[in-house]
Parts: C-alpha cells; structure tokens; sequence
C-alpha cells in the first residue's frame, strides 16, 4: 500500500474541458500592438480618457522586463495569443439566460451557473472570453442603490464613481501582467454598495475561457462605501487545450471607514492556462478586507491578495489555498501593507503539492513607520503527501516599528502510513482514506465556501484521487 | 440465533524490519468469544493484533490467517475491515480537520452497501454508545483524536467499534494510560457491545480491566508464542506471580520437547 499519490491518476478534468464552436461576432487578430489595444478601444466607444490609459499601459508592458523571480514563464508567447474575443456584439450584455446563444447558454448550464444563480446569489455575472454576456443583479439590491455590472458598463454609466478609483489601487505600471491588463481589459465586475448598505446574499461572477490560445483579461473593481458590506465571489474554467492561453487580471477592493468586503475566489482553470493577477485592496479606518483565495487549477498561477491597510483600526483577513499537481506550479501568497497605526491583519495559507506539482507561499509584511500598535500573524501550512513534489516559503518582512506583535509559523507535513493504516482499518479505501486527510487538512478553507463551492473543492480532490492502487 | 463466525490463526511467523517477532503462533477466536490476550512488553501481542489488520510495516512469513474460511492475509487493510475484523489501537492517530462524526459516517457508510446504510439508526445507536462512554454530543464536532486526552482516544476506539459492528474485534491495551474511573468505562462498555454474533480479544499487561471485561479465556504469550491458555483464573494468578513464572515453564517446556 502506500503507492501513494505519486501514482495516482491524473486529474479528470472532464467535467469542465469541453469547449463550444470559436463563433465569434468579434475577434481581433493573433498577437497585440498599439493598434489592437486602439481596435479594442474603439470597439467599446470609449472616452479619450480610457484609451490614453490603455496606450500609457501598453507603452509599459513593452518596456517592463518580464518578472524572473518567479515561476519559469519563458513558454508565454504574447504574439501567440487572441486578445479580443467576443462571441456577442461588444456591450450586449443578456438580462435574460434565455436571450444567450444555445451554445453559450449551455455552457453555463453546464457549469452549473443558472441555477446556483437561483439559489444562492444576489447577482451574477457571466464571462465568456472577452465578453460579458449576461449580467444581473436581483431588483431589491438595486433599489438599495447597490451596482453591479461589468466594468465596461460602468464606464460608460457610472464614470463619477469608476474614474474616482479605476487604476488608483492597482496602477497600470505595478507589474508586466498589470500593464498588459490595464492595455487591453475587457469585462470583469464593477461593484459599487452606497454608505451603510449591507448588500447580504453574496454576488457571483464566473469567468469562463473558451477558445485557444485566447486572453482574458477581466477588469475588476469593488467599492464598499462607509459601513457597507459584500461579499463577492468569483469562479474559473476553460477546456483543456495543447497550446497555453493567458488569464491576467486586475481586481481593485477599495473598503471605506467601517466596511467590510469578502472576495472568495475558486479559480480552476486548465492546466494549459497561465493565470497571472494582481488583486490588491485598500482598507480604511475600522474597515475589514477578506481575501478567501483558492488555487486548484491553471498551469503557472502567480497571485499575491494585498490588503494595504491605511486607516487606524484596519484589518486584513487572508486565506490563500493552492492544490497543485502534475505539471502545476501555484505561486502564491499574500500581503499585508500596514501603514496606519493599530491595524492588524491574519494570513493563513495551506498549500498542497502532489504528484511532482510545486507551490510557494511568498508573502510580504510591511509595517510602516508610524503605523504603531501592529499585530500580524502569518501561517503557512504544507502538505506534501509524497517525495516528488515541491512546497518552497519565502516570508519578506519589513517591519519599521518596534511595538509591532509579529507571529510567524511554517509546518510542512506528509501523509503518514499511520494515518493512511488507521483510516483503511476502518474501512476505507487508500484513496478515500488520502482524500478524507487532504479535505481535513482544508477544511478551514471549505468551510468559508458556499456549498457549491465546497462541494466542488471536494469533487475535485475526490477526482485527483480516483483509481488509486489497492 | 446469530451468525457463527471463526477468525483462525495457524502457526503465523511475523517479523518487523527483518527481526522475527511472531514465532508460530495458532488460536481460533470464534463469535461469542471474549479472551484476553496477555503477556509481557515485546512478547508480540501488539503485533500479532497489527500483522492480522494488514499493518504495512509486518512481513508475513509463513502461517495462515482465515476469516470464515477467507484468508485474511491476501486482503489490503481496508477490505480486512470490511470482511468484519477491527483493530482497536493502543496509539490512535490524529486527522486534522476531519470531525469525529464525519469520520465515523464515513467509515460506517463504507461497511454497509447504500440501501443498507440508514442514516436514522446510525444516530440512534450512536447517542446510545456515546452515553455508554460517558461521552457528550459535542464531542463528535471535534477533529479525530486531535488535542483528545488519552483517555478519550481509547473511548473513542471503542466508539467505533459499536458503529462499524465487526465480527471480530482486537483492542490493542484499551486500558493503557488510564486512571480507575476510565479503566471501568472502558472495559464496561466493551463487555456490554459484546455479543453472541462477535468475537472480541483484549489485549492488556494487566488483570484489571478483565475485572470489567470478564473474558471467557485468557491466553498468554511469551517470545512471539502462545505460552499458556487458560480460564479468567490464570489472569488473577498472572497478577500474582508474574510473567517470568510463564517464561520459566515455557523454557522448560521447550526443554522437554522431543
């Protein structure tokens, strides 16, 4: 016994990997150049301002080197990938599922949206490549004022409240990936609750890539005005497929004075898929910002929550997960900026590497000068349940105040034949017994889903385990 | 009438990292049966209790070991438990983040096939055992054996051997590490879950949990070998006169042997 889940079989994806026909109303050519980025622009009707953004952008993502402190991304070929791909006319967003085409339609029912659309969210929004396909947020929440649309929208809607944050939270020259999403964004949520709203039943978007070799590059901006409260939660896919595509997004979370806002992402893309994102909030004076982040899917992930916390009282709540396997690299991890006094924030990572998948926790801690009265935890916990895969830590602290109460803790464990022989004493099989240790050692993540969700997370590890020897 | 089940074990050799540890030993447990299997550290009852629950660290090298006629040692540890043989372990081991009532649903669910499972009695009879162990609901929220004090490791071994019912049961020491008041719940609660459809063997150093237990035969084993078998009297007089006495007549047994 014991093979262990170095044997085990690969992952069933087929659930997720089937793909529609590539009938696009609006697809621009292969690659990217100032004209694209112009193409993409003048599709969407927007203001000067925007495409000066965009073209600033591009002008950075050509000069900015790419990163090399990370995962190997010398495979990504920008002039390899589609960056406008849009199977409706650009702003045909459907109220109605039923107004989507067949294809398109299914494709959600598939993945289940429709329905959880009926039993648990306030509002979805659905994602197909570029283009926003279907938006709707439920007419109680609207009267409250609450906004929820694609971003593109908001552009042209709510421009007062979008220019007052677009780029300020995560600027287009952060980073390559930044750069080359604020060049060519399209769709992503915007999310607006006025004062003291609380918007309750979560909103839902789902992102879905379908065609080869295509980008998506979904734009998202979240604002939770004084006292206000939501929770977002987002969902990924796409068909497997040999050539790699390319998922860059940027999600800004603005908290003001006394707000709270969860984001929970379970991001399972393909394992042909290159997901590098910026997500980055700002938390003001007694505001909360939870990042629930889980990683099980795409080929190379880089993403880091950030919560920079800039008014007294602050805090940031982070749980990152990341599930990865043969030929996966998750690079993962948080920060947390302090730069008010009497903040405190929590990260909390578990990572899991089987079957020769690698992951690494890379945090930052920053507590500024002045920002007194800190208190900050960090956990990372590892499980490696065999000898062939990979967990690496690299913690950066930078602490400029000596009252700060730091903690730090790093475990790496194994499945132990004990364990493994105690639970199939009692009956189960090697793999249900690896399975039930490995949803154990994430049950504190599963247990912050929507059911759905967690019994998604479950489904998938149950797959990664199926066909086990013994 | 219930079920007549046999658990037979025939001259099983056993050894650890190369070192030979069971050296021939034969017994037959059958439904009904309650024995103490007792003897001092290292004579191999630990082992004998791992090496039949399919412990991959025990290497088989010869003898048998058949579960109503099934040998037992083709199976993998799961399909054991599943044939109606359970382990209770002197050490149980942690699972974070697996609740204990998830754990036994799980485990129970495994044992029985899908129309059998009944989600109803499986509670019913829960409460019921919980209460025997002196244990409270809120217990089952908690993860398997982490943080549980030895005490509640050894009754929750027991808790789970009255879900899954197995045909036989081998407790290895469910009395070590207890004080008097456990040792009592304990071997009081295994006694009262025996039944005529089960064999149960209890593997203790010493005579006070057969107290509560009150085996029907106690055997002792010396040096990976069954030295001495007799009624719940030899227990009292192991108490007595210690395990050296059995090794004494056991070396000249061997002596006499042709």
């Amino acid at each position: 016994m014991a093979q262990n889940a170095a044997e085990l079989t690969p992952l069933d994806y087929t659930r997720y990997d089937f793909k529609d026909p590539e009938s696009y109303k609006v697809r621009t050519h292969r690659g990217i150049s100032e004209e694209i980025v112009r193409q993409i622009s003048a599709l969407k009707h927007e203001p000067d301002w925007m495409l000066d953004y965009r073209l600033r952008a591009y002008r950075h993502f050509l000069d900015r080197p790419m990163p090399d402190w990370g995962p190997d991304l010398s495979e990504i070929d920008f002039d390899a990938y589609t960056y406008y791909a849009n199977p409706l006319a650009e702003g045909d967003t459907k109220k109605r599922w039923e107004d989507l085409p067949s294809d398109i339609r299914n494709t959600f029912e598939r993945l289940g949206i429709p329905k959880a659309e009926r039993e648990y969210f306030a509002g979805v929004g659905a994602q197909y490549d570029s283009g926003t396909v279907y938006h709707k947020i439920r007419d109680d929440l609207a009267k409250k004022g609450v906004i929820f649309t694609d971003t593109d929208t908001a552009v042209r809607e709510h421009p007062e409240i979008l220019r007052k944050y677009f780029g300020k939270i995560v600027p287009y020259n952060d980073n390559k990936f930044s750069a080359l999403n604020s060049a060519v964004w399209s769709g992503g949520s915007f999310v607006y609750v006025p004062p003291g709203v609380d918007a309750g039943i979560p909103l839902q978007a789902y992102f879905r890539i379908n065609a080869n070799a295509v980008g998506q590059f979904e734009r998202t901006l979240i604002i939770a005005d004084k006292g206000a409260k939501v929770h977002y939660i987002e969902g990924c896919t796409a068909p497997v497929y040999s050539e790699n595509s390319l998922h860059a997004a940027v999600v800004e979370v603005v908290a003001e004075p006394s707000a709270k806002v969860r984001y929970t992402t379970v991001q399972n893309w393909s394992k042909n898929v290159y997901n590098l994102v910026t997500k980055r909030a700002v938390a003001y004076e007694d505001a909360l910002v939870e990042w629930v982040d889980g990683n099980m899917g795409s080929r190379v992930t880089m993403k880091y929550p950030s919560v920079y916390l800039k008014g007294r009282g602050a805090r940031a709540d982070i749980l990152s997960v990341a599930f990865a396997s043969e030929g996966q690299v998750i690079d993962s991890g948080a920060k947390a900026v302090h730069s008010a006094p009497d903040t405190s924030s929590k990260i909390i990572s578990k990572s899991i590497a089987i079957r020769g998948g690698r992951t690494s926790y890379r945090g930052l801690l920053h507590v500024a000068k002045g920002a007194t009265g800190v208190k900050a935890a960090v956990r990372c916990d590892a499980l490696l349940p065999d000898a062939i895969s990979r967990s690496d830590t690299y913690p950066y602290n930078e602490i400029h105040e000596e009252d700060a109460t730091i903690t730090h803790e790093a475990v790496v464990g194994k499945i132990g034949e004990e364990q493994i022989f105690y639970l199939m004493s009692r009956g189960l099989k090697e793999s249900d017994a690896i399975h039930l240790i490995l949803m154990g050692f994430l049950a504190e993540f599963a247990k912050e889903l929507p059911v759905d969700y967690a019994l998604e997370l479950n489904r998938l590890i149950q797959m990664e385990m199926t066909g086990a020897v013994g | 009438m219930s079920e007549e089940h046999t658990l037979v074990v025939k001259g099983l050799h056993a050894s650890v990292a190369g070192k030979e540890i069971l050296k021939g030993v034969t017994l037959t447990l059958r439904s009904g049966e309650l024995v103490a299997m007792m003897g001092p550290n290292g004579s191999g009852k630990s082992t004998l209790a791992y090496a039949l629950a399919g412990h991959p660290k025990y290497t088989i090298t010869a003898g048998e070991a058949l579960l109503d006629g099934k040998n037992l040692l083709a199976m993998t540890p799961d399909q054991r438990a599943r044939a109606g043989l359970f382990l209770g372990f002197q050490y149980p081991v942690e699972v974070s983040g697996v609740s204990l009532s998830k754990f036994l649903w799980t485990a129970y669910s495994q044992m029985h096939p899908p129309d059998e499972a009944d989600s109803d009695r499986f509670g019913a009879d829960l409460t019921k055992h919980l209460g025997y162990l002196g244990l409270d609901n809120s217990f089952l929220k908690r993860p398997l054996n982490e943080g549980f004090s030895g005490g509640e490791k050894k009754r929750t071994e027991v808790l789970q051997m009255a879900t899954l019912s197995p045909r036989f049961a081998i407790l290895d020491e469910p009395d070590s590490g207890l004080d008097i008041d456990a040792i009592r719940s304990v071997g009081e609660t295994v006694a009262k879950l025996h039944n005529p459809g089960m064999g149960t063997m209890v593997i203790t150093h010493y005579q006070r949990i057969l107290k509560f237990i009150r085996p029907d035969r106690v055997h002792v084993m010396v040096d990976g070998v069954i030295a001495l078998s007799g009624g719940r009297e030899l227990a009292e007089e192991l108490e007595q006169k210690g395990y050296d006495w059995v090794k004494v007549g056991l070396a000249a047994s061997q002596a006499s042997a042709p």
